[in-house]
């Protein structure tokens, strides 16, 4: 039983390792998804809020992460 | 029809993540068989491979009836959180921030455990050995049939996806009957930084069909979504690199 439950774990931790990460690009991906709610005309602007808002989450998160790590 | 513009990245990025999760599923399997013999590593591994093989058996026809917008957005952002994870931590790992995966030190850090346990439960020390080897296999295993599934159900790849990883599979098995060691001269962190990149990049192309963005250049895009995550990604390592600490578990 707990060898089931530390596998599940463990798979839950293949998506999520970094919460701020994970609810970033999840705002991300709802940001996007309401502007194809909205302005399905505009479907590709909700394209470019996707791509580059997770390339931006990406750097910001590696760089916080970076900055931490030089804390004493 | 399949076109090698969006089957050749699918392939890659099954074969590349396969050859990691292999190779680090090889080192437990290599200390399991080192410490308690190759009788409960193999048939620990085999019941881990029969186990992926019942879960892709009912997961399979399941995916058939999940409406294909559905499917490719639920399965885009599973593979953005999949692919930004990994590619995070690459980019951490290039940059110093945080250390290098060893294999050497993991084949070591098994081997310890396992001979911890061995003085301290004899009796069960095989059925103790089967089960780690069945871990490793079932745990490494589901990210290769997630990763398997995710880039190919989108398109109908799953297939040439499967071929992409068992390749991958057998290549490392092959290497590791051969050399009977942990295979740590592999790049790993190269390998997680280049699979970071596609399954980020179908991640974000997946989310976008789903959504019913209309792509410009349709399954092209993907090729470009990995080269703009590829040069935002070197550009992260150098802007956080810090001096390389020692190489851990």
């Amino acid at each position: 039983m707990s060898a089931l439950v530390s596998v599940l774990r463990q798979f839950a931790g293949l998506f999520v390792e970094d919460g701020w990460l994970a609810l970033a690009i999840l705002c991300i991906v709802a940001l996007a998804g309401v502007v194809v709610l909205l302005v399905p005309r505009l479907s590709l602007v909700a394209g470019v809020i996707l791509l580059f808002g997770c390339l931006g989450v990406l750097v910001a998160n590696v760089i916080r992460a970076a900055r931490h790590e030089r804390v004493p | 029809m399949i076109t090698w513009t969006v089957a050749a990245p699918a392939i890659s990025a099954a074969f590349l993540s396969s050859l990691v999760e292999a190779v680090e599923a090889l080192t437990i399997v290599l200390a399991v068989g080192t410490v308690r013999g190759w009788r409960p590593a193999g048939l620990g591994a085999l019941a881990g491979f029969l186990l992926l093989a019942l879960i892709v058996l009912a997961l399979g026809p399941l995916l058939d009836r999940v409406p294909l917008h559905l499917l490719q957005f639920a399965i885009g952002v599973l593979l953005l959180l999949f692919g930004m994870r990994w590619l995070r931590k690459a980019i951490l790992r290039a940059a110093g921030v945080i250390p290098l995966h060893d294999e050497t030190i993991a084949y070591a850090t098994e081997t310890a455990q396992l001979r911890e346990q061995e003085r301290q439960h004899k009796a069960r020390l095989d059925w103790l050995a089967a089960l780690a080897s069945f871990k490793a296999i079932v745990l490494e295993g589901l990210e290769v049939v997630f990763i398997v599934i995710a880039v190919g159900a989108g398109r109908g790849l799953i297939i040439p996806a499967s071929v992409g990883a068992l390749a991958a599979c057998l290549l490392v098995a092959a290497i590791g009957l051969a050399v009977h060691q942990p295979l740590a001269r592999v790049p790993e962190n190269t390998l997680k930084f280049a699979v970071g990149v596609m399954l980020s990049a179908f991640g974000v192309f997946w989310i976008g069909e789903g959504l019913g963005v209309a792509w410009p250049g349709e399954d092209i895009a993907i090729i470009a979504f990995a080269a703009l995550f590829l040069v935002v990604g070197l550009a992260a390592v150098a802007l956080t690199r810090l001096p390389r600490p020692k190489a851990v578990l």
